[in-house]
């Protein structure tokens, strides 16, 4: 019995230690998000975004914080955690996916690999498909992750009022840029 | 015994792998709950006539017009009210997170008014306050030209000032609910039986109804009125209704005053007698200043 112990303990350590070797993140990575409409544009960014990548398996995930959005305009700010994405009811927007592509990527070595990124994105209590590609840079131990697409308001739910339908694009670009180091198991 | 702990231990090695795997946020640890300030009170800096505990933001100004019409008991020949018509034009200031001013003109009186609001303790989750408390004090001239010209007339007869606390609670997304503690002083009192110092306890309340659409009431408890000269308590009730870049205060009161000071001291209409108005306050923010 004492043996099992020592074989498990043993699984265990070699297991997660092994396993965190692999992983790269940040806490503070950003995303922009930006809609352009024909009176004005709305244009926010995030400072304080976690990313996690294990370069392994290619797993990729994201969690942003909805309040932590910043936009120029105060009365914007308020209009989009209390009429648009709610962020008393859903606080967390997430990504979870996998870098498609992932044995082309060479962590090792320094270098611009183009990156495939497939997974699902939830926010507003919606969960949807994404996909794009984007770029992983490799250099001097860390990585930075960047890519940029665009989602539909209406896909998650995010309802524009008719009195401001022509202020609001329902399309919106998004942008993240993401320096990782790696996580230390 | 060998061959099957082996297997646990492949297992137990899976499902390890497998949770981290699934799980990558975790390995980072899930963001501690931060001291979060409670934003967003109210949907604007006034509960209808009373100053709410939202201060605007730094670098906005917000443009508002009050106005109120005459009695809707006053019948059909007076159109229900909306043949007259008082209102008060200000300008308010948002500048820094806890600190706002505001100027205004109001018809009534032709009085100038002025204050300034400030933000002691802001309530916050997890962990912080479950209250806010901001202090409001302010001012008020009249303009009107003196018509009695038996008695010597000082400058400072024009002059009123009122202080108050503003103790409340966002208790929930919903429902939101203040306690003002409030002294109104005036210089000139129209007779020796009104007070110069009148103390009032105010409750202001919202009731969310939807996003854009709230239900607000606001109404003062005066303790010390002259009880001879048939001025009232306040009450004020209506709707919230935001679109975009507007806040519409759609509601009904006695009050026909627009600073504290004429609605704490100079109220006569009765709800009880159906003296009532019909009024609203547009509200218009605009940022003047952008966030770096």
């Amino acid at each position: 019995m004492k043996k099992l112990f020592v074989i498990i303990a043993a699984g265990l350590v070699t297991t997660s230690s092994l396993v965190a070797q692999d992983k790269y993140f940040t806490k503070s990575g950003r995303i922009n998000f930006m809609s352009k409409a024909t009176l004005e544009n709305i244009d926010a960014n995030h400072k304080s975004v976690t990313c996690v990548l294990d370069t392994k398996t290619g797993n990729m995930q994201f969690a942003v914080l909805m309040k932590g959005f910043e936009f120029e305009k105060a009365l914007m700010q308020e209009h989009f955690n209390e009429n648009y994405v709610e962020s008393h009811k859903y606080p967390k927007a997430e990504f979870r996916g996998q870098v498609v592509n992932n044995p082309e990527i060479n962590y090792t070595k320094e270098g611009i690999y183009p990156a495939k990124v497939k997974g699902t994105l939830t926010i507003h209590g919606e969960t949807r498909e994404v996909e794009t590609t984007g770029n992983v840079v490799v250099k001097s131990g860390k990585l930075q992750a960047a890519a940029e697409f665009t989602i539909l308001l209406s896909d998650y739910k995010i309802e524009i009022p008719k009195v401001v339908k022509d202020n609001i694009s329902n399309t919106v670009r998004i942008t993240i840029d993401c320096s990782l180091e790696p996580l230390k198991g | 015994m060998k061959k099957n702990s082996f297997l646990l231990v492949v297992m137990i090695s899976f499902l390890v792998r497998l949770h981290a795997q699934d799980d990558l946020l975790s390995l980072v640890g899930e963001d501690k709950p931060k001291k979060e300030f409670v934003e967003y009170a109210f949907k604007s800096s006034r509960v209808i006539m009373s100053h709410s505990l939202e201060v605007i933001r730094p670098g906005v100004m917000d443009f508002r017009i009050l106005h109120r019409f005459g009695n809707i008991n006053g019948g059909a020949y007076e159109f229900f009210g909306l043949d007259n018509a008082t209102m008060r034009m200000g300008f308010d200031f948002g500048l820094t997170r806890n600190l706002m001013i505001g100027i205004g003109r109001s018809t009534n009186k032709k009085e100038l008014d002025g204050f300034a609001k400030y933000r002691l303790l802001h309530q916050a989750k997890q962990g912080g306050l479950p209250f806010s408390l901001l202090f409001a004090g302010g001012g008020s001239l009249t303009t009107l030209r003196n018509t009695d010209t038996t008695r010597k007339n000082y400058f400072s007869s024009r002059m009123g000032f009122y202080g108050q606390a503003i103790i409340g609670s966002k208790l929930s997304e919903g429902f939101t609910i203040q306690l003002m503690p409030t002294v109104v002083h005036r210089n000139l009192v129209p007779t020796v039986n009104d007070p110069n110092d009148m103390f009032a306890v105010g409750v202001g309340s919202r009731l969310k109804l939807s996003r854009r659409l709230s239900l607000n009431i606001d109404y003062y408890y005066r303790i010390n009125p002259n009880e001879a000269d048939g001025t009232k308590n306040p009450l004020s009730v209506g709707f919230d209704i935001e679109t975009g870049g507007h806040v519409f205060q759609l509601h009904f009161t006695n009050a026909v005053g627009m600073n504290e000071k004429v609605f704490l001291t100079e109220t006569t209409n009765d709800w009880t007698n159906g003296d009532i108005q019909f009024g609203f306050n547009i509200s218009r923010s605009f940022q003047i200043k952008k966030k770096k």
